[in-house]
């Protein structure tokens, strides 16, 4: 760890403080950024990352401390000074302007024009289409940049950053809705982007990923610096102990009990999309009584779509949908609740939080009629025991629940999200990318959860993109396919491989045409 | 060196700024208490009891709308109607007074004043009924929805008595629907009634925003409409909810204000929704939706009525007073945005000086 000064420093924050109403986001905390390289930031959630990031782009200001570019001391007042020194950022939150197009999102703020004429519409187009198809993203620029899934917003938000042309580029989490094949070409942008001699900060909580990709690796805890490394010198194990002080726990490994009866079922969902086709294509799938289904999938391949039709999201999906044995009629998602489903929708901001609400009203909107006295007035007390509870079952970082639940880290948001849908107490609970963007502690809380949840007879179905997790988490593995469902197995009889080429099958032919 | 005189300098600003911070917080409080003591230092007779009650009759009228309107604010959207609503419900209450209701063969049913009241409150929320169901049914914009209510109801008004004033409501022994003054006029332990009323709908609708799963929905629902449907919430029941207890509240003030001058005008009301955006806002309520208070609705209806009337006292000219109440208007909203900055440096020089 000495030999960590070489390379070339373009910019050093030096003991940056960061205070927020009620706690003290970063102390002190050094750091150096070297260009033509990939820095890793690794932490807990709620070390202080993402905010070490907003700094440098101008986005908070630092309470104390200084910033130094290229030896001279600089500050950062605005986004726009950081543009200006040529600073660009992908934000852990997307950041688009949903009624826009792809490509006026891309050009936002230095559009193309032709002098009096105005925005070259055609002209911007074609340039982010050339940004987007680098990124393999298979998205067209004039789309409204609302109408796109998460995974995709996130490629835009990327593609945008690229485009920017920046000296130092900063993504906060940018694969925490990318699958493996979206993440592999992003890793050939930034290595290119290396080439160029951009100075890359990389923030993720995939450790693999970190370990595949960085160069140089610093680890905060608590908002101040506890390691710094090459990467090469170190391994995961190294992240996991500078990160939480110990060991990584397990996943939770699969206690062996023997699901139940059938208690969920589908059959026959098919949602059809806009363009043609199908979003889920005739998809008949059950769950037992306390067993854990996992959906792996790419990109795209429907299983968001999926569980919003099981939810009564969708107005025209068609097919049948069991609970108990009893068909659910309708598409009314209170009364899908009320039957007994809960979903953990996977965009938080758009679908999970209540921005304006604090912690604790999050966690507790969705079962309110659960603390009802006397049909109509909820018990407080009642309903604080139930937050304080759900707060310490999933170690959500909360010292105040009645703040903003904003104030919170992302990881801590995606736990309270968690913890609403676990309050309605669900028969079936469907979780999507339940662990986007949670430190490896937390993701083995949640995991454990929904180990012990199960072991309660819960019946679990939950997508990830992530193979390890599928393959550690599961007791049945399903692979979903560009909207069909192509295959279907027990955990004890599956393979990496099998998955893998499974959840191809339905793209051979349109990644041909990518 | 350096070091020494930049902490010094953060003590100072740290202390006047906390003082400051506290003052903003409290604005919509001295807000009310500046109103009165300048009042009472200026406007003669100002503190008198008879002025004070007078005052405390037209504030509560606001109050009344303001109350519906916080609600519906919370919820995302504005309710421009209610000032409509007080006229025709004004109307209806004087018309069923005076005569009745025409039965069709020759008969007329008189109502006795309990009744009558009841009839109005649920024409008020029928209005209210219609505003809903243009929003969520017919996704109608709340803005236009309920501008378009807004000339139907005063229309309406106007039609029932071809724009003549109803006078005398003091009802006919015979007919038994006499005591209708009481509402406006009565008095319980020196309290008006109507004040009397207010107290128990405001106490309502705060135990209600925080202990009756329908309220706390409301902030929900204008926080975030999305997540508030994929958490089971019944989006339009909530807002069908506000839309019809502001044309509730409206009804009571139509009912109160006819009441008062044992007479309906079918122009009663005029303008009234903005007082009552007004005090939404002076108390605190954010346009934008999520947040808000009743307590704070209540100050600012207070606020904004006070300061009506003691302009008038003063013998300002009408004219001054309308520069004066956009004044204030402007000002209240221009604090709390610099309060909030405010509130953010401040915190963060406490922690970084702790930390
Ligand atoms: N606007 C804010 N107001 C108050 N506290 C905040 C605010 N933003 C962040 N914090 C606090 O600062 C701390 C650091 O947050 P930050 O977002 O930097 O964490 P992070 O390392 O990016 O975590 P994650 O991995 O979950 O994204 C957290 O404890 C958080 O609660
Ligand atoms: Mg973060």
């Amino acid at each position: 760890m000495n030999a960590t000064d070489d390379g070339d420093v373009i910019l050093e924050l030096k003991d940056i403080t960061k205070a927020y109403s009620g706690i003290v986001a970063l102390k002190k905390a050094d750091l150096k950024l070297r260009r033509g390289a990939v820095n890793v930031l690794v932490g807990e959630n709620g070390a202080g990352k993402s905010t070490m990031m907003r700094i440098i782009a101008g986005v908070e200001r630092p309470t104390l401390g200084e910033i130094w570019m290229d030896g001279e001391r600089i500050h950062l007042n605005s986004p726009a000074d950081a543009v200006r020194h040529g600073i660009g950022i992908v934000f852990q939150e997307l950041n688009l302007f949903g009624n826009l197009s792809v490509a006026e999102n891309i050009f936002a703020t230095r559009e193309i024009t032709r002098g009096l004429r105005g925005i070259d519409h055609k002209a911007q187009v074609e340039k982010a289409n050339e940004f987007l198809n680098r990124l393999e993203a298979g998205i067209s620029a004039d789309t409204l940049a609302e109408d796109l899934p998460i995974g995709q917003q996130q490629l835009v938000e990327i593609a945008r950053a690229v485009s920017l042309d920046t000296r130092i580029l900063i993504m906060d989490e940018p694969t925490s809705a990318l699958s493996a094949a979206e993440v592999d070409v992003l890793f050939r942008v930034i290595a290119d982007l290396k080439a160029r001699g951009v100075a890359i900060v990389y923030i993720s909580h995939r450790l693999e990923e970190l370990m595949r990709i960085g160069d140089y690796i610093t680890v905060l805890k608590d908002g101040q610096i506890t390691g710094h490394a090459m990467v090469k010198d170190i391994d995961t194990r190294w992240i996991v102990r500078s990160m939480i002080g110990s060991d990584a726990k397990d996943f939770a490994k699969q206690v062996e009990h023997e699901p139940g009866a059938e208690v969920f079922r589908t059959e026959d969902i098919c949602l059809p999309r806009a363009q043609g086709g199908y979003a889920v294509d005739h998809v008949s799938i059950g769950v037992r009584k306390g067993e854990i289904l996992g959906i792996y999938g790419l990109m795209g391949a429907g299983r968001s779509e999926l569980f919003e039709c099981i939810m009564g999201r969708h107005e025209h999906y068609t097919g049948k949908i069991f609970v108990e044995g009893e068909e659910l009629k309708g598409r009314d998602t209170t009364r899908r609740i009320r039957e007994g489903l809960s979903l953990i929708p996977e965009d938080r901001q758009r679908e999970g939080l209540v921005q304006s609400m604090s912690i604790a009203d999050n966690l507790s909107m969705a079962s309110l009629s659960q603390f009802l006295k006397a049909g109509f007035h909820i018990d407080l007390k009642r309903e604080k025991e139930a937050i304080a509870n759900a707060i310490r079952n999933l170690s959500i970082k909360a010292k105040n629940p009645d703040l903003d639940v904003t104030s919170m880290s992302g990881g801590n948001q995606q736990k309270v999200v968690i913890g609403k849908a676990l309050m309605t107490g669900p028969k079936v609970l469907l979780m999507d990318e339940p662990s986007r963007g949670i430190d490896v502690g937390a993701k083995a809380d949640v995991f454990r959860t929904m180990r012990r949840l199960a072991g309660e007879g819960l019946a679990i179905l939950f997508s990830t993109s992530d193979l390890e997790e599928v393959m550690a988490l599961s007791d049945r593995i399903a692979v979903m396919s560009n909207g069909r469902l192509v295959m279907v197995v027990d955990r004890k009889d599956a393979t990496e491989d099998m998955v893998i080429s499974a959840s191809a099958e339905g793209h051979k032919t349109k990644r041909m045409h990518a | 060196m350096t070091t020494a005189t930049q902490t010094a300098a953060t003590g100072n600003h740290l202390s006047t700024g906390a003082a400051l911070l506290t003052l903003m917080k409290l604005r919509t409080f001295i807000a009310l208490f500046a109103v009165i003591i300048f009042f009472s230092i200026f406007a003669p007779n100002f503190l008198s009891t008879a002025n004070m009650i007078l005052m405390s009759k037209h504030a509560t009228q606001n109050a009344f709308l303001a109350i519906g309107m916080t609600f519906v604010i919370i919820t995302g959207g504005i309710d421009l109607s209610v000032g409509s609503i007080v006229g025709l419900c004004g109307m209806i209450a004087g018309g069923l007074i005076m005569y009745g209701v025409a039965l069709p063969l020759g008969y007329t049913v008189y109502f006795n004043v309990v009744e009558v009241a009841i009839i109005v409150a649920i024409v008020g929320i029928v209005i209210g009924a219609v505003n809903g169901l243009l929003i969520t049914r017919l996704n109608v914009a709340p803005f236009i929805a309920t501008l378009g209510t807004l000339y139907v109801a005063r229309g309406m008004a106007l039609l029932y008595s071809d724009g003549q004033t109803l006078p005398n409501l003091t009802g006919r022994e015979d007919l038994g629907n006499q005591g209708f003054s009481y509402l406006g006029s009565g008095s319980i332990l020196g309290l008006p009634v109507s004040v009397w009323i207010l107290i128990v709908v405001a106490l309502g609708a705060a135990y209600f925003a925080r202990f009756v799963p329908l309220g706390r929905h409301i902030f929900a629902v204008g926080g975030n409409e999305r997540a508030s449907r994929m958490s089971g919430i019944r989006v339009n029941r909530v807002k069908m909810f506000v839309y019809m207890f502001s044309g509730f509240c409206a009804a009571i003030v139509g009912l109160v204000i006819s009441s008062e001058l044992m007479a309906s005008h079918p122009a009663t009301g005029t303008n009234l929704e903005l007082n009552a955006i007004a005090a939404a806002v002076l108390g605190g309520t954010s346009m934008s939706g999520g947040r808000g208070t009743i307590g704070g609705t209540i100050i600012g209806a207070f606020v904004i009525g006070i300061l009506s009337d003691g302009l008038v006292m003063m013998g300002v000219s009408s004219f001054w007073q309308m520069v004066i109440k956009g004044l204030v208007i402007i000002v209240a909203v221009v604090v709390d945005q610099a309060q909030r900055r405010l509130q953010q440096r401040v915190t963060l020089m406490q922690m970084a000086k702790a930390g």
